[in-house]
């Protein structure tokens, strides 16, 4: 249940303003792809537009082509809802819904998919917070407000509402920046444990951890701000944080970027 | 079309076997539209039950089903309640836009009538039922009086009050102020004129006046200022808690005294925010006609003395004139009207551009 | 505010002093600051009352100053107190005399020898009217909200919402001017189509005149309330945090979806309250009703036929008539009126205080 997604010529705006140019990759399935770079280079909006979170801001817009199993994402008769179902999404701060308990939050994919049945969605939950390593903290409090939790676990109360519908590919975007280290390597291990079932894009800023949890790595940049952000190099991890074949990979992953 | 799905097909978690979702196309919903406003027409018609306004009420509520119908067969029932309810979104705008639109027309329509020079210069004084002259001089004058003796009032102590909320206060007594600082914005105006009746026409008032009840635009300007208190607090405390804290510790930094500090560096930090919400009050006090009604006492006459004798304002005399049986007493309401709400909205577009203007934080 | 230069300068001096001046209780900050200020004479230090303090006479100022704000501030606490204490010192005597009972007697003649009132179908009347006219309002209000918040680009949305805020602005007494004179007319011919054809609901039944009616009163009652809570839920929609609406879409949640469970839920302790604000100022709007309503006594459910009553529209009304008694009589249901608006608006605010709480926490 996992995908292959391909990006070619891709170019994304906010208004006028051109964040990413060309990006061409492809990402196979079930692996772990880490987009790095620095701020500002555009691998978050990339990351956004795979799923087409990117066109919920006013103005923004993608060109080019990108498709998930040959079927492409930005087609005219494309339900951007099946899009999002398909391609889930965990974001930079977590953010469940703060209305809602633990096991509502959970379930609340499910739910807008039309799912009713108790058993069904027992069953889901339990094992969509299992997958992210979350269950046995929460089993007993399930009916508990989803923001009585530490940052940690909240961050993992989202992966698992990301999981609970099953989609093919998880996006993650800078997942643990808001977290503490131990919470950190909770969710790096729980990465590396996902990686069986789906198809994992994450964008960090820690080198470190995406070389810890990546098979491959990109790297984007930027020549200067105002500028788009461009795929600089994209190879297995190992060959990035060992032997970059571009000197700005090199410059960046060595600490010597401007 | 792709394979990998089956492995969990049991599970009805609704992942698309496809991207692509059927859709209506492009003129389904204008051709729905019109399908609807056809069969509302023959049947409103053909029953002779009513006429165009009937139909397209009843136009409307077909459009709605036939949507909703045509949307659930062909891209299923989560796109189809969000169309619908995305138009019923959409109706509601219309619908409170056409009665909204109507009070505007009609206020500029039916108020440019008497808007001449007369209309501001004179009072009602010696005018007749027959007369199609007079105007509202006094009126305006009673206005400008009251709201600006309230506003005398308010300012100092809603200003104060402010401070001590959120600069002194602490505990139970400031949170006690705070409540019913809010509490008392609902507080109908109606009621805040029966209490400045009770307490300073009928009981504080005779003893200035050989014992008989007095009357007068002062009467009006305090249950103005009951009105105006809770919205000058309110918007206060919002802006001096707006104002950043390394400021204040700056000032005592310098040894600067905390009374010194509120008045010379929080206050004026604040002032632009504090000016609008003065202003949003005024507006609002402008337009209040039941306090005035009831202790003002109205009158035809010019009287610029606030504390002696019956006063008029701008609301009240719209009142008055609608319930007057002269035939060209509309006009003249209609016309106060206008002058009115011209005044009420320029205060509140001022005070709302100089927010704009001056947004601290955010 | 009256500050010389040297004395500023003096202040800037006393800067060796200041790591106290951040401690809390007010009176820290003008200890290490006492000597600027010294200059000039202590006025009221007998409001603060702080006889244990060393050096007394150096608080004169900051003492005075947050007595002064303190009286401001117990002001707002004696205003609420004497609305209710002298309304209830002038309806006493007209409650003691009137003649029949005074919340069930279907009429008003306060003024005769043997006065007669009762509030009963004034609240009524309140209540219907007020009860009506939020039916119809908030629905749309909502509407109009999220259509605001959510639906319209951004920019017609604030554009549109600074013409709301405007539209809240606009005195009661237009809103009453051209109910009376225009409003009336599509009401009057919907009430007679409403009795041809559902004459058989006692709602809308009766033999006319039609137009001068509860419906009517209630329209324009919602009309004016409109954007008031237009207003105050459109800023609790755009309250609602992006990562949660974001959150919802990344489900793949519809537009609609995603306004049912991150908007919506977010946002209902701010609906309810600001539904409660209108309802507050539905029940005490006095001169729109004043002169929309037939001004009938007695309690009927029939809608459109001419008829219907308020306590505040009422008073309105019965003032200019009124004498001594009757003064009272309408007093007395000011406070009446005063009392349910005091509960609706505690209750209002109520549901605001937890629901800062309760953001706060999940901040």
């Amino acid at each position: 249940m996992a995908k292959r997604i391909e990006a070619s010529n891709v170019t994304a705006y906010y208004g006028a303003f051109k964040a990413i140019e060309n990006i061409n990759l492809t990402v196979e399935p079930k692996t772990v792809t880490a987009l790095i770079g620095p701020s500002g280079c555009g691998k978050s909006t990339f990351l956004r537009s795979i799923n087409r979170m990117h066109e919920v801001l006013p103005g923004a817009r993608v060109e080019g082509s990108l498709t998930i199993d040959d079927q492409d994402i930005y087609d005219r008769d494309v339900d951007v809802t099946a899009v999002r179902r398909m391609i889930g999404m965990v974001f930079q701060r977590p953010n469940p819904f703060p209305t809602m308990s633990i096991y509502e939050n959970v379930v609340a994919g499910l739910r807008l998919n039309g799912v009713r049945k108790k058993s069904i969605l027992d069953e889901a939950a339990e094992k969509a917070l299992r997958s992210a390593n979350l269950w046995d903290e929460v089993k007993d409090r399930l009916g508990k407000p989803g923001a009585g939790l530490s940052g940690g676990q909240q961050q993992r109360l989202c992966i698992a509402r990301t999981i609970a519908v099953e989609p093919q590919v998880v996006l993650m975007d800078e997942p643990c920046s808001a977290l503490d280290p131990i919470s950190t390597l909770a969710i790096e291990d729980l990465i590396f444990q996902l990686k069986d079932k789906f198809t994992i894009i994450i964008v960090t800023h820690n080198m470190q951890q995406a070389a810890r949890v990546s098979d491959r790595t990109a790297f984007f940049s930027i020549d200067k701000t105002g500028e788009p952000g461009r795929l600089i190099e994209y190879d297995s991890t190992q060959k990035i944080f060992s032997n970059p074949s571009q000197k700005k990979t090199e410059d960046y992953i060595t600490g010597r970027f401007g | 079309m792709t394979t990998t799905v089956t492995t969990h097909r049991p599970r009805p978690a609704a992942q698309p076997d496809s991207l692509r979702a059927k859709r209506l196309p492009r003129y389904a919903a204008p051709a729905i539209a019109l399908a609807a406003l056809l069969v509302a027409a023959a049947v409103v018609y053909g029953t002779g039950i009513g006429g165009a306004v009937l139909v397209v009420v009843v136009g409307a509520l077909l459009y709605l089903v036939g949507l909703f119908a045509a949307a659930n067969a062909v891209e299923g029932r989560r796109s189809a309640r969000n169309r619908t309810w995305s138009a019923l979104i959409h109706s509601a705008f219309v619908l409170a836009v056409l009665p909204l639109a109507s009070v505007v027309w009609t206020l500029l329509s039916n108020g440019v009538d008497r808007l001449d020079g007369n209309f501001f210069l004179t009072s009602m004084n010696n005018i007749g039922a027959r007369d199609p002259e007079g105007g509202a001089y006094h009126a305006i004058v009673g206005t400008l009086e009251q709201v600006g003796i309230a506003t005398l009032i308010t300012v100092p102590l809603g200003v104060l009050c402010a401070i001590y909320v959120v600069e002194y206060g602490r505990g139970r007594f400031a949170f006690a102020i705070r409540f019913f600082v809010d509490v008392m914005t609902g507080i109908p105006s109606i009621v805040a004129g029966l209490f400045v009746l009770a307490f300073w026409v009928l009981i504080v008032s005779p003893w200035f006046n050989d014992g008989r009840p007095s009357f007068s635009g002062f009467a009006a300007a305090l249950a103005l200022s009951v009105l105006m208190l809770p919205t000058v607090v309110r918007s206060t405390e919002e802006m001096l808690r707006l104002v950043p804290a390394p400021l204040r510790e700056g000032a005592y930094a310098l040894g600067v005294p905390k009374w010194k500090t509120i008045l010379r560096v929080v206050l004026p930090t604040a002032l632009p925010g504090i000016v609008t919400g003065v202003m949003l009050a005024i507006a609002r006090a402008a337009g209040e006609t039941a306090p005035v009604l009831l202790v003002a006492g109205g009158g035809a006459a010019i009287n610029f003395n606030a504390f002696e004798n019956n006063q008029s304002s701008l609301a009240l005399f719209v009142y008055q004139q609608a319930g007057d049986a002269s035939r060209y007493a509309p006009a003249r309401a209609w016309t106060a009207a206008l002058t009115l709400v011209a005044l009420v909205l320029v205060l509140t577009i001022a005070a709302k551009l100089l927010a704009r203007r001056n947004r601290l934080g955010r | 505010m009256g500050e010389t230069p040297h004395r500023s300068a003096d202040a800037g001096t006393g800067g060796t002093r200041v790591t106290q001046s951040h401690e809390w209780p007010a009176g820290a900050s003008a200890r290490v600051a006492e000597a600027p200020v010294s200059t000039r004479t202590p006025g009221g230090s007998g409001l603060g009352g702080g006889g244990a303090l060393p050096r007394a006479r150096k608080f004169g100022a900051e003492r005075a100053f947050r007595g002064l704000s303190m009286a401001a501030g117990a002001a707002v606490l004696v205003i609420i107190a004497a609305i209710a204490i002298f309304l209830i010192a002038k309806a006493v005597p007209a409650l003691r005399a009137d003649t029949e009972n005074f919340w069930t007697y279907e009429g008003w003649s306060p003024n005769e020898t043997e006065p007669k009132f009762g509030i009963g179908t004034l609240a009524f009347g309140t209540v219907l009217s007020s009860a009506l006219a939020l039916l119809i309002a908030v629905p749309v209000a909502l509407g109009i909200a999220l259509y605001l918040s959510h639906y319209a680009p951004r920019r017609v949305g604030t554009a549109l919402g600074f013409l709301i805020d405007l539209l809240a602005a606009v005195p009661s007494v237009v809103f009453g001017l051209w109910g009376r004179d225009v409003f009336i007319n599509p009401v009057r011919d919907f009430s007679v189509w409403l009795n041809t054809y559902f004459g058989w609901l006692p709602i809308f039944g009766g033999d006319g005149p039609f137009g001068r009616s509860i419906l009517l009163g209630a329209l324009v009652l919602a009309i004016m309330v409109l954007p008031i809570i237009t207003s105050l839920s459109r800023e609790v929609f755009l309250q609602t945090p992006t990562a949660n609406e974001e959150a919802a879409l990344a489900l793949g949640a519809t537009r609609w979806e995603m306004i049912r469970t991150a908007v919506l839920p977010y946002g209902r302790p701010g609906i309810i309250a600001a539904v409660m604000l209108g309802l507050g100022r539905a029940l005490g709007e006095t001169i729109a009703l004043a002169m929309t309503l037939g001004i009938t006594f007695g309690i009927s459910f029939n809608l459109i036929q001419n008829g219907g009553n308020t306590i505040a529209a009422n008073i309105a009304n019965a003032f200019g008539e009124a004498n001594e008694t009757g003064r009272g009589a309408l007093i007395a249901s000011g406070l009446v009126l005063f009392a349910i608006t005091l509960i609706v608006n505690i209750t209002a605010r109520a549901i605001i205080y937890r629901r800062r709480e309760f953001t706060e926490s999940a901040a």
